[in-house]
């Protein structure tokens, strides 16, 4: 128990406020600050160190055969994208990409819509996701292969299940944490069936879809070159993973890691420009993300 | 501050109103509840959650559903709203069954995430009217502008809701209920989450708007002194289920009331009334 201490008595006072000094007003922080508030310089900067580090270990293993060294890699990157070669082959890796993606999305969405409305929608979504989301795409190649024989097709085929299950599982767990007021006021003023989908849960569920699509062109991306490096020579010229390969068996290193490299940067620009361009404008600005 | 901006503004036509005369011969309640009993399913059991109510809401009224937690009002109100069917009884809007949620009966919730966050002030207002499809898009603009100045909100009508405070979220989803003229504004504990000042603005704020328009309000509290302020009218539920325990006129009072002896007696009855006498 604590003591009860005496408080002495004491004056009331009251106080006029006069303006405050200009000083305490809102003013703008010095350059420095504000140019390390910028993401991008900050990410440059860490960029620029990681290739300074590469450039430093390739000079000290000095092998060539290895680790190519930065300097060599961006030597190699330019060569193959003034010969076109690169950019081709990126073009041919983006086309079938693309295909997959777009078809993932909007098996995932209708699957997704069915889960929703139904609850025998939601049993079948649920197993099928635990089933199947486990299960690297790249180990259906084998039976794709053999449905579909050498070719776009079964890229396609292992692109889409590499898509549908993280995105389905996200989308769903995006919808299934939409407020109960906000599905109530959707039901206030007569929204029903797709009407609802459309005006109430997909904006709702806007940032946990968008992670999902995050991750499905991640896992779409390493699963084409994959399987690229398997067979990639099927269609008039392989794509990315069989330009890494054939430069391996050559023995050409700088080249593979041009084509790493390659990898490398599609991905950072889809996550950059695309994705991050359309938090901004959406989730970003509602302040549904921070 | 909010008659400044309603003359800075065209004055837009206001939603179709209730007529302003409950007193002249009320043939028919608006709002009919009839031996009502909601029951809700949990972790395999059957909870009752109010038993047999009757009560009716007319034209114009202020009605408040008073009660502790437990005592099934907000149930009530989701019933009134259409989210709940009845287990027994039934709810009668100007005569017909309520047979689920509709643009006639516009909810305003507690919670903040009633607004969707990816519409700005003014889509928010004009979201309900465009939904139903009971207003064009330019006719839906006109009705939103002219609500958000009467809940002073204009100069905010291209805000994102995150950034809006507490009390003009509250007003938000007071202006979007009101642009879209239902027969019934429902509102479950709107000010519950707001800060003691700004809900005793918000109250003074809906008694100014329903001077205006005399809108029929049923109002879900659990504040017995928000109760009498708001409500011309205060129907008092027992919990366990919810069980209607007297019905109190409370026409006489209003904000500058609470410190009279006679509030002051009406609340301890209401206590009184609330927290004894029920026989299990």
């Amino acid at each position: 128990m604590s003591v009860i201490a005496f408080v002495p008595p004491r004056a009331e006072f009251v106080r006029e406020l006069p303006p405050l000094p200009a000083h305490t007003r809102a003013h703008r922080l010095p350059l420095a600050q504000r140019l390390w508030q910028a993401a991008a310089l900050r990410r440059g900067l860490m960029l620029a160190l990681l290739a300074g580090l590469w450039e430093l270990g390739a000079r000290w293993a000095d092998n060539d055969l290895l680790l190519p060294g930065f300097g060599q890699t961006a030597l190699a990157f330019a060569q193959g994208l003034r010969s076109g070669e690169l950019l081709q082959r990126a073009g041919i890796s983006l086309a079938l990409l693309l295909q997959g993606y777009a078809l993932g999305v909007a098996l995932s969405l209708a699957l997704t819509a069915l889960a929703v409305s139904t609850r025998l929608g939601r049993d079948l979504l649920a197993t099928l996701t635990a089933m199947f989301n486990p299960l690297p795409a790249i180990a259906l190649l084998p039976l794709a292969l053999l449905w579909f024989g050498l070719g776009a097709k079964s890229l396609i085929f292992v692109l889409v299940h590499a898509v549908l299950w993280p995105l389905a599982l996200n989308t769903l767990a995006g919808f299934q944490s939409v407020p109960e007021t906000l599905r109530m006021a959707g039901r206030n003023y007569g929204l029903r069936g797709l009407r609802f989908v459309w005006q109430i849960l997909v904006p709702s569920a806007l940032p946990s879809v968008l992670s999902g699509l995050r991750i499905a062109w991640a896992f779409a991306w390493r699963t084409l070159v994959a399987a690229e490096l398997f067979f990639g020579a099927s269609s008039g010229g392989g794509g990315l993973g069989w330009y890494i390969f054939q430069n391996r068996n050559e023995l050409l290193t700088d080249r593979v890691f041009a084509g790493l490299a390659m990898v490398i940067l599609i991905g950072l620009l889809v996550e950059t420009v695309v994705f991050n361009t359309v938090e901004r404008l959406t989730v970003r600005r509602w302040g549904m993300l921070r | 501050m909010n008659a400044l901006l309603q003359e800075l503004l065209p004055a837009a036509p206001p939603a179709p109103l209730p007529d302003a005369a409950p007193a002249a011969a009320p043939a028919r309640p608006l709002l009919q509840v009839r031996g009502l009993s909601l029951e809700y399913a949990s972790a395999g059991q059957v909870q009752r959650a109010t038993h047999e109510l009757s009560f009716d809401v007319l034209e114009g009224d202020r009605y408040v559903l008073l009660g502790a937690s437990g005592c099934g009002k907000s149930s009530l109100l989701k019933a009134i709203g259409g989210f709940l069917p009845a287990a027994e009884g039934q709810i009668l809007l100007d005569g017909r069954a309520v047979q689920g949620p509709g643009p006639d009966r516009v909810a305003v919730f507690q919670e903040f995430d009633q607004l969707p966050p990816w519409k700005t002030v003014l889509a928010n207002v004009m979201f309900p009217l465009l939904a139903s499809r009971r207003a064009s898009q330019a006719e839906a603009r006109e009705r939103a502008w002219h609500w958000l100045a009467k809940v002073g909100l204009a100069d905010f009508a291209q805000r994102y809701p995150h950034q809006l405070s507490g009390g003009m979220k509250a007003r938000v989803a007071i202006a979007r209920a009101l642009a879209m003229g239902p027969r019934v504004l429902l509102m479950d504990e709107p000010f519950a989450a707001l800060d003691a000042l700004t809900r005793r603005r918000m109250q003074e704020e809906l008694l100014q708007l329903w001077a205006q328009e005399r809108f029929t309000l049923v109002f879900v509290t659990h504040s017995i002194e928000e109760a009498l302020v708001l409500g011309n009218r205060v129907l008092l539920l027992s919990p366990h289920p919810g069980r209607v325990r007297a019905e109190l006129d409370a026409e006489r009072f209003d904000l500058h009331s609470q410190g009279s002896p006679e509030f002051q007696a009406q609340v301890q009855r209401i206590h009184q009334l609330l927290f004894s006498g029920v026989k299990r």
